[in-house]
């Protein structure tokens, strides 16, 4: 040990030099003590936050080739097909970075891949938040922001999509554009004002593009430190077991197992997008053609995350208001803004809306099973059905011509089925909740049956010893500590 | 729960010495091999972390290789399966390598921690306000007045600010919405530019076309059908719109906006192929199936001396998807 303290001679050198000006060794102690319990549901979020790095790592490198401008030009670039055509400078530029730029197209379909990612992790985290009761007191402020994260993911996929002003992504745009316009009274104003002008004008595709490159990431990346923040701050939940309790947190420490594990986590996330945008092809925008607003392509799909609006807008009726010298679209309204409006409200809503309902304000950090909660998780349940078949409603096209069926069967089946599917799926997983948390022994893990023959011949069964897991009242091990709490 | 003033409350026992692998090991073997001696068991668990030191070893090679391969496959061209195949095969063996030494050469404890009590004290809560409200608003508290008037200029700079931010973005709808470039006479011309004759399209064809002067417009776009050799009647009013069969509808679709590409000759309907609507073209392309709320306008068509189509008028509503200025025809 020498003057600073440490018996490391290169601690003494460069942290020391840290310390004395930040207290690192403090903090640094308290930050690698942290506990984080072991669960396979815990990593969903992780692989959304490993996603966004990956995000902000291949799109940083898409930005140095993009060019946002709706400017037409002749095409000149060494995709023959496209040859002469008349395309905006964002389509070649696209064009151009995933066909010429070596390396570009890994990049440009890594980027778009981590983006379906980074929105599947949110929301099947956002499930595995809802169905636990990990957004009761005191965590409803990270709930808040975990949705708003879900509405910013969403939105950045859907500008990220438009910027290459294809065929598919421009139909999308004019889409878009309606939607705005199917606002009572501002939606037209609206319109007019995000666009700069009518559809589909000059001004969208650079404004999209500096919310998608700067404005909606920048915001993630703040709310993505609060919500990291808050989660450091109250510490995680975690599920019920031996020697977890609400005072405790129960798990490895940081550093090193965590760190250790963590980083796994996210060099296979890496990998998994990486293996997909190299094996995967996904939106091959030289085939589909510069935007034209007269033209459309057949097979108009928006990315996995935008089907569950399409397939609403797909089976609403066309219920068009008019009226009072005025006109309000419902038939697109209805799908397309208040569907998401209610879908957001009712999200940012829930934790109260349960606390209120279900009397229980108690704070609270051991999960809940989903069996425990028969109703929360049948409403739960059955929500997300809700959207599975909106989200099947988007390939009502696609489902007719498969089953070799006319559309309006698929139509009318969509229709009931979007009511049915989920008064049924919520009923049944009510009904499987009960019996899961009725029948003795269930959840846990079986005991062996021992049969032991006896040496005069006779048999003898009996169960085994319990999992160690199951032990109950097993009480984990204090992780070590700052020493001079040891000596107290 | 103590609570410390630093909340430095966390359970304090070193264990820094019993860091071995090897929790996770338990199971129903271990109960029931009797027989097996103690340094059997130890013998057992050594060679089991030897073999799976090699397995990280190996794996961390492979990345190694697999990233050298990256390098490899861009400088001979950067072809895009191999790129992408050899870059994520090395991040997952040293993923792999790295999850190993997590999982079995780290202490997996359980460990615990006790949490801190998130609510302050009662006097906590006090000082608080006492800070908040009489500190800082005693200052205010005499002089109402000015607070107001700060509160005043405040909300105003948040006005007046904000117009360039909403104002300045795009110009007002006007009637833009409701008028296209078709004007009484105006000649049809594909989107080239080249102007459409009478005689140009088989019976059961279908042209994109565009006043002259304005191929390519989005709001002016036209889906010509020439559905007969005779003029066809869609509805009443319309007798004198489709000359030689030739019918005009705007392709904007009325549901939200896309170009209504698709027309099957059999059935003579349009389709849309964003969510399927399906408009009759014989009946004034009202629509038939889907969400879609209104007939495709129909464009007033005419024929000139030299054999061109024409305009008679513009659309005599507006064309496209509903919005709030629509007025009920
Ligand atoms: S835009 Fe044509 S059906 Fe929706």
């Amino acid at each position: 040990m020498n003057s600073t303290g440490y018996t490391n001679g290169k601690l003494a050198g460069s942290v020391d030099w840290m310390d004395q000006r930040l207290g690192l060794a403090r903090i640094g102690r308290k930050i690698m003590d942290k506990i984080f319990p072991d669960h396979w549901s815990f990593m969903l979020g992780e692989i959304a936050l490993y996603s966004f790095i990956v995000l902000v790592i291949t799109g940083v490198f898409l930005t140095l080739y993009y060019v946002p401008s709706s400017q037409q030009i002749i095409y000149h670039g060494s995709y023959l097909p496209l040859r002469g055509r008349r395309v905006s400078e964002a389509y070649a530029s696209t064009v151009n970075l995933s066909l010429n730029v070596r390396g570009g197209l890994l990049m440009r379909q890594m980027h778009h891949w981590a983006a379906d990612v980074f929105t599947a992790a949110i929301v099947i985290h956002l499930c595995r938040i809802f169905f636990t009761g990990a957004f009761r007191r005191p965590r409803e402020l990270n709930w808040i922001v975990g949705i708003i994260l879900l509405i910013l993911a969403i939105s950045n996929g859907f500008t990220g999509y438009s910027l290459p002003d294809d065929l598919i992504s421009g139909t999308g745009l004019r889409i878009m554009f309606s939607i705005i316009l199917s606002i009572p009274v501002i939606g037209t104003y609206l319109g007019f004002f995000i666009f700069g002008g009518n559809f589909p004008g000059k001004l969208i595709i650079p404004r999209l593009y500096i919310i998608h490159v700067f404005i909606i990431p920048i915001i993630i990346a703040g709310l993505l430190g609060m919500h990291l923040g808050l989660l450091i701050y109250h510490k995680h939940t975690q599920f019920s077991g031996k020697g977890r309790r609400e005072q405790n947190v129960v798990g490895s420490p940081l550093w090193p197992t965590f760190v250790a594990k963590t980083t796994g986590l996210f060099l296979m996330t890496f990998a998994f997008i990486a293996a997909l945008g190299a094996f995967i092809q996904i939106n091959p925008i030289w085939q589909f053609g510069p935007y034209q607003p007269y033209k459309i392509s057949y097979a108009v799909q928006p990315d996995w995350y935008m089907g569950w609006l399409d397939g609403a807008m797909r089976i609403m009726p066309s219920w068009e208001w008019t009226g009072f010298g005025h006109t309000w679209p419902l038939e697109v309204f209805i799908p397309a803004v208040a569907l998401p409006g209610l879908t957001f409200t009712l999200l940012f809503a829930w934790p109260f809306l349960e606390a209120h309902f279900g009397k229980d304000k108690a704070e609270h950090h051991l999960l809940d099973r989903p069996r425990d909660k028969p109703l929360r998780t049948a409403i739960g349940a059955g929500a997300l059905s809700f959207y599975v078949v909106l989200f099947g409603a988007s390939a009502t096209d696609v489902l007719a011509n498969f089953f070799q069926t006319s559309l309006n069967l698929v139509l009318w089946s969509f229709r009931i089925t979007v009511v049915i599917v989920p008064i049924a799926i919520a009923f049944l997983t009510y009904k499987i909740c009960k019996e899961l948390t009725e029948t003795p022994y269930s959840g846990q893990r079986k005991r062996a049956v021992v049969m032991v023959r006896s040496p005069q011949g006779g048999y003898n069964a009996y169960r085994a010893d319990p999992h160690p897991d199951t032990k109950a009242g097993q009480v984990a091990e204090p992780v070590p500590i700052e020493p001079e709490s040891t000596q107290a | 729960m103590d609570t410390k003033e630093n909340g430095e409350n966390i359970n304090a026992v070193s264990k820094a010495g019993n860091l071995s692998a090897g929790n996770n090991s338990h199971n129903l073997a271990n109960h029931t091999c009797e027989g097996c001696g103690r340094s059997d068991l130890a013998e057992q668990e050594r060679r089991r972390l030897r073999a799976l030191e090699v397995v990280a070893q190996l794996s961390v090679i492979g990345a190694l290789l697999c990233f050298i391969g990256v390098g490899v496959t861009y400088w001979v061209g950067g072809q895009n399966q191999f790129l992408g195949g050899f870059l994520a095969a090395g991040l997952a063996l040293l993923g792999i390598g790295v999850i190993v030494i997590g999982k079995y050469f780290m202490p997996q404890g359980p460990f615990v921690e006790q949490r801190h009590e998130i609510s302050s004290t009662v006097q906590q809560k006090q000082l608080f306000e006492e800070a908040l409200v009489e500190r800082g608003g005693s200052a205010f508290k005499r002089r109402k007045f000015l607070g107001v008037l700060m509160g005043a200029s405040a909300t105003m700079f948040g006005i007046t600010f904000a117009f360039p931010w909403i104002r300045s973005l795009g110009p007002l709808p006007g009637k833009t919405l409701f008028q296209t470039w078709w004007r009484p006479g105006s000649r049809v011309v594909t989107v080239h530019g080249r102007p459409v004759k009478v005689d140009d399209l088989e019976v059961g064809g279908i042209l994109t076309v565009f006043p002259e002067g304005h191929a390519g417009s989005s709001m002016s776009q036209t889906i010509l059908i020439r559905a007969a050799s005779l003029p066809i009647t869609t509805r009443k009013g319309r007798e004198t719109w489709s000359p030689h069969g030739y019918l005009g509808f705007s392709k904007i679709c009325t549901h939200a906006g896309c170009p209504v590409g698709l027309y099957e000759e059999q059935s003579q309907q349009l389709l849309c192929p964003c969510h399927q609507s399906i408009f009759d073209v014989l009946d004034g392309a009202v629509p038939v199936f889907g969400p879609a709320p209104r007939p495709l306008p129909q464009l007033p068509l005419g024929v000139d001396e030299e054999g061109y189509l024409r305009a008679r008028s513009d659309f005599l509503e507006p064309v496209g998807p509903g919005f709030w200025e629509r007025t009920t025809a």
